[in-house]
């Protein structure tokens, strides 16, 4: 369970342009339930991932995993459980180094990173299973560099490297944004099986309504650091995107676009 | 004759400390100036050693760690006290200055009558003869050849795997849960430890520490690197650290018959000039590659 309780977070503070983002912001993830957060732009919505990740303080409040504070905790500690995927392709993986090594470098999370051999020549035939499941034909390409790949062969990777490990929570920031249309159904497709494999607590900011409405548990529509819209079990799974687009359409006129 | 093969010795010598520069200029991405200080601390060691009468071959593993805390203090600096790359390793270059000189005692400590690792009763009796000239050119590239030997295996293992994550894309490196700062600060001391090591050969090859020795060292390990990495981008026949290798004896090629042409007060001026060619030809590669991609 993941729990953010009266969550303050203020930009510029002290200065002429001082903007309150959060003000007793709330919010609880139950274990297993995959949220899917879509808001204006301005809304809190990226944020609301970079303060659970550790890349941004916050203001006043706390951060829970579990029933355990993390607020004080530093970001890559919070990340040992934490599985991302970012909205650009190039930040989850390392252009510079081949498939085989990304593969390589993300199976061994958890362990330590010493004086062994970076890669385990045993585990190469699994790195290929997973590969091969996409029907992209990276099994092929394990020693070709991931920055010859394409920005959604990249997020693929990305997302398997994220997922490799047993994790507690994923976090998807936007994830499928940066992708043409027909990628974007694949990545999608790919979080829905590997969220049903390991049965993993996820939180997914999408700007596309339709993704947010067909996929997860839980979906909510944020606004000006709140939550306008929270649509449960129940009340989700009968859910249209005519539903939610007025609202939605109301909040992203109010801000001028 | 005699001028190409003090080109070679040199190149081999320096080709360490260009190794330890590919380290924080290309895998870290971070302007190391450190090495400026760390080559003479390297040397200055050496001289003191070796004058008070330890083995030769006991100096390099007691460069190479004194160079590697050289290292790790101004990864401390940067990631700790958050002190922008460049100016940590001008911080820890200006004071490595001192911390020479006092190492030494002076700033000029020659040794010609001691033993190095270079002339020795060992080494003379298996250089006799036509090949005795050849003793440091060939003591000098088993040396540079087991250090590349390490870095390249050492690149290979799950830390290295690491280290090079840690230049590429260091948002990587939090997902995994590891501290970024900590690989930096791991791969500056590598880095460092090198750059030490090649001063302390240089020092055995020459049989003086000076204080102005290690003026100039980035420039020699970035100018090497850039020529090296920049000429063999396209080739995959070797690795990446033998380009480094040859990258560093192409430069001291460079300057020997630079030299060999002008007054040797304006060896610098020349050093700088070629420099920036280097720099421009290597950027006008590199602006070609993101065009066409």
């Amino acid at each position: 369970m993941l729990e953010v309780r009266h969550l303050d977070k203020y930009y510029n503070p002290g200065t002429i342009s001082e903007l309150c983002l959060f003000s007793d912001f709330n919010l609880i993830v139950e274990d297993g339930e995959f949220l899917c957060v879509v808001g204006s732009n301005g809304s809190g919505k990226t944020s609301l991932l970079n303060l659970i990740g550790g890349n941004l303080s916050l203001d006043g409040g706390g951060i829970f995993f579990h029933g355990e504070d993390i607020t004080k905790q530093k970001d890559f500690l919070r990340h040992r459980r934490i599985g991302r995927v970012y909205q650009n392709p190039g930040a989850g993986t390392c252009p510079g180094m081949s498939i085989l090594e990304n593969m390589s470098l993300a199976d061994n999370k958890g362990k330590h990173y010493g004086l062994g051999r970076g890669i385990n020549k045993q585990r190469i035939p699994y790195y290929k299973e997973l590969l091969s499941g996409l029907n992209l034909g990276l099994q092929d390409k394990l020693d070709g560099k991931v920055s010859s790949l394409s920005g959604g062969q990249r997020q693929v990777l990305a997302l398997l490297m994220a997922t490799m490990n047993p994790i507690e929570f994923l976090i998807l920031d936007e994830h499928t944004a940066a992708l043409d249309p027909k990628t974007a159904e694949l990545v999608m497709e790919l979080t829905q099986k590997i969220v049903n494999e390991k049965q993993v607590t996820t939180i997914m900011v999408t700007h596309n309504l339709r993704y947010a409405v067909d996929y997860g548990s839980r979906l909510i529509m944020m606004h000006q650091g709140n939550i306008i819209l929270d649509k449960g079990k129940k009340e989700k799974a009968g859910l249209k995107v005519e539903d939610i687009l007025g609202t939605f359409n109301e909040i992203s006129i109010e801000c001028g676009n | 004759m005699i001028l190409l093969r003090s080109v070679l010795e040199q190149g081999m010598i320096y080709a360490i400390m260009a190794l330890g520069v590919y380290i924080t200029y290309k895998i870290l991405d971070f302007p190391d100036l450190t090495v400026d200080g760390s080559f003479p601390l390297g040397a200055a060691l050496t001289a003191l050693m070796i004058r008070g009468g330890v083995n030769p071959l006991l100096t390099m593993p007691a460069c190479f760690l004194v160079g590697g805390v050289a290292g790790m203090l101004t990864g401390l600096i940067h990631v700790k006290l958050k002190v922008r790359d460049l100016l940590s390793g001008i911080i820890m270059m200006t004071a490595l200055y001192t911390v020479n000189l006092q190492i030494a005692g002076r700033a000029n400590l020659p040794f010609y009558d001691n033993n190095t690792v270079f002339d020795n009763a060992f080494v003379s009796s298996i250089f006799t003869g036509v090949l005795y000239p050849y003793r440091t050119l060939v003591i000098s590239f088993l040396l540079m050849l087991v250090v590349k030997c390490l870095l390249d295996g050492y690149l290979s293992t799950k830390s290295g795997f690491l280290l090079r994550a840690v230049g590429d894309n260091d948002s990587i490196v939090t997902s995994l849960g590891l501290d970024k700062g900590t690989v930096k600060i791991i791969g500056l001391s590598i880095a460092n430890a090198l750059v030490a090591l090649s001063g302390c050969i240089f020092a055995q090859q020459q049989h003086f520490f000076d204080i102005s020795m290690g003026t100039g060292t980035v420039v020699i390990g970035l100018a090497s690197v850039i020529i090296g990495t920049g000429l063999f981008a396209k080739v995959t026949l070797f690795r990446i650290t033998t380009s480094v290798v040859i990258g560093a004896v192409l430069y001291k090629a460079c300057v020997a018959i630079a030299i060999s042409y002008v007054e040797p007060v304006n060896l610098k001026l020349i050093t700088a000039a070629l420099f920036l060619l280097i720099l421009v030809l290597g950027m006008e590669r590199k602006k070609k590659v993101k065009q066409s991609a």
